[in-house]
């Protein structure tokens, strides 16, 4: 039931985007996983749909999604909000929890290596599937569990980035390294994640355009886990690495695909993953008027 | 169950307040828009530009193109707060005011990698190095407030 509110409701949200006049075009990263130094603009709102598809050796396949809500709150400061979901072929679909996230930019100007601080706040059940990030001791076995027992295990978890970014003739490099800590008293999990990417152009077309080059991202990424507190290294961790490509379109929304691939025996084979969203500039003014009942 | 249902509130409070304290924030900016015969602080920023950056000069000088691709750029990037017409908006100060008139080339490209954070004028180094030039071309074509050769004609 809750996951059928949320599904309806966000996909109203989302698709009633599609209504606001005021769209920005978005520069975004083509990145699945890793984080960029770049936050939103302020008062812009980002709707965001993901979606996963995994394989699973030993049991069944399985779609998970979710949904993003990001915004600018000011220049040095985005919060996002998540809903996350998944679907196991021959099992179940269910809605897997929620997910609090915001990032800051402490230095004021631009450097070489740009860090911004990552804090976020995990409510989701042991049957998420998402897979937004590598840590710990994550494998693929992990995943074989039904829906019906694993969304009985309940996680409030809280992580945290450190993201370095640097952009250096056109080429984005990145590098976020995690630490995750379930907060019913069990030890600090690590992961990284690596990115690396580029616009197909440097320059800008001097007519607008869809299929113009400089609207094109491509990139890879690789992520995954670096053990616990008291077993951290490579032993039983799962990694992936993954070409990514974005479309940044004139009409304000951005296309990602990115086919992943498991680097070990411990990591799904491949994951597929794809998402679409929509950047709505001035949603704050928007909805400040609203509220205000002013034009 | 407790704890959980109120961090989940407290969640959700804190971020319902980050967005409408922005809100407000926005709509106080809005009810006191500058004086336009002040100069208004953030134009001081540009002074803060390093020699080194300033002293740059624009690769794309002498592109036929850059002006009209920087356009496009300003109208998808910049015009939802520095207006349109580049006259100023709800958020951000007019690009046609003299000391952007008078501004070197690679100030204003350090403003537009640099931003400034503090004040709400976001980081745009994710645009390629090419891009902010061409957004420093058109910026320099643009004409003072009162010649407003370029009004209603930035938006893509």
């Amino acid at each position: 039931m809750l996951l059928r509110k949320s599904l309806i409701s966000g996909s109203l949200i989302f698709f009633s985007a599609g209504s606001f006049p005021l769209i920005a075009q978005a520069q975004e990263s083509p990145y699945f996983v890793a984080y960029d130094h770049y936050l939103e603009e302020p008062g812009n709102l980002e709707i965001e749909y993901f979606s996963t598809y995994g394989t699973q050796r030993g049991g069944n396949d399985f779609h998970s999604f979710w949904t993003e809500f990001e915004y600018g709150a000011t220049a040095w400061w985005t919060t996002e909000l998540y809903l996350d979901g998944q679907t196991t072929f021959g099992d179940s679909t269910i809605f897997t929890g929620l997910r609090w996230e915001n990032r800051v930019r402490p230095l004021k100007q631009e450097h070489f290596i740009n860090p911004i601080l990552y804090v976020e706040y995990e409510h989701k059940n042991g049957a998420d599937k998402i897979l937004k990030e590598g840590e710990g001791h994550d494998v693929e076995a992990d995943f074989l569990t039904p829906n019906a027992v694993a969304r009985q295990e309940r996680i409030n978890e809280l992580e945290l980035r450190l993201i370095l970014s640097s952009t250096f003739k056109g080429w984005n490099f990145t590098q976020n390294t995690l630490a995750a800590k379930d907060l019913s008293n069990s030890p600090w999990e690590f992961g990284y994640a690596l990115g690396a990417s580029r616009p197909l152009a440097l320059k800008a077309s001097a007519k607008r355009c869809t299929f113009c080059r400089q609207n094109f991202i491509g990139g890879v990424e690789m992520y995954g886990g670096l053990g616990y507190r008291h077993h951290f290294g490579l032993h039983d961790t799962s990694h992936y690495a993954a070409p990514v490509l974005g479309w940044n379109l004139p009409s304000g929304w951005t296309l990602r695909i990115s086919p992943g691939f498991g680097l070990n025996d411990n990591s799904h084979q491949f994951l597929l993953r794809w998402g679409v969203s929509r950047e709505i500039s001035g949603f704050g003014t928007m909805v400040g008027r609203l509220l205000r009942g002013r034009r | 169950m407790k704890i959980r249902a109120a961090s989940l509130h407290l969640g959700t409070l804190l971020f319902a307040s980050s967005f409408f304290s922005t809100v407000e924030g926005q709509q106080r900016g809005k009810s006191a828009p500058p004086q336009s015969s002040k100069p208004e602080p953030v134009y001081a920023e540009i002074g803060k530009a390093p020699e080194r950056a300033r002293a740059r000069r624009n690769p794309l000088e002498k592109d036929p193109e850059a002006v009209a691709a920087g356009r496009i750029l300003f109208g998808q990037r910049c015009a939802e707060c520095h207006g349109d017409s580049a006259e100023g908006g709800k958020k951000g100060p007019s690009l046609r005011a003299v000391e952007i008139r008078n501004a070197e080339p690679g100030a204003i490209f350090w403003i537009l990698t640099n931003g400034v954070v503090r004040k709400g004028m976001p980081v745009w180094s994710k645009l390629p190095e090419p891009q902010r030039w061409q957004l420093v071309s058109f910026i320099k074509s643009l004409g003072t407030a009162s010649t407003n050769d370029d009004r209603g004609a930035l938006r893509p």
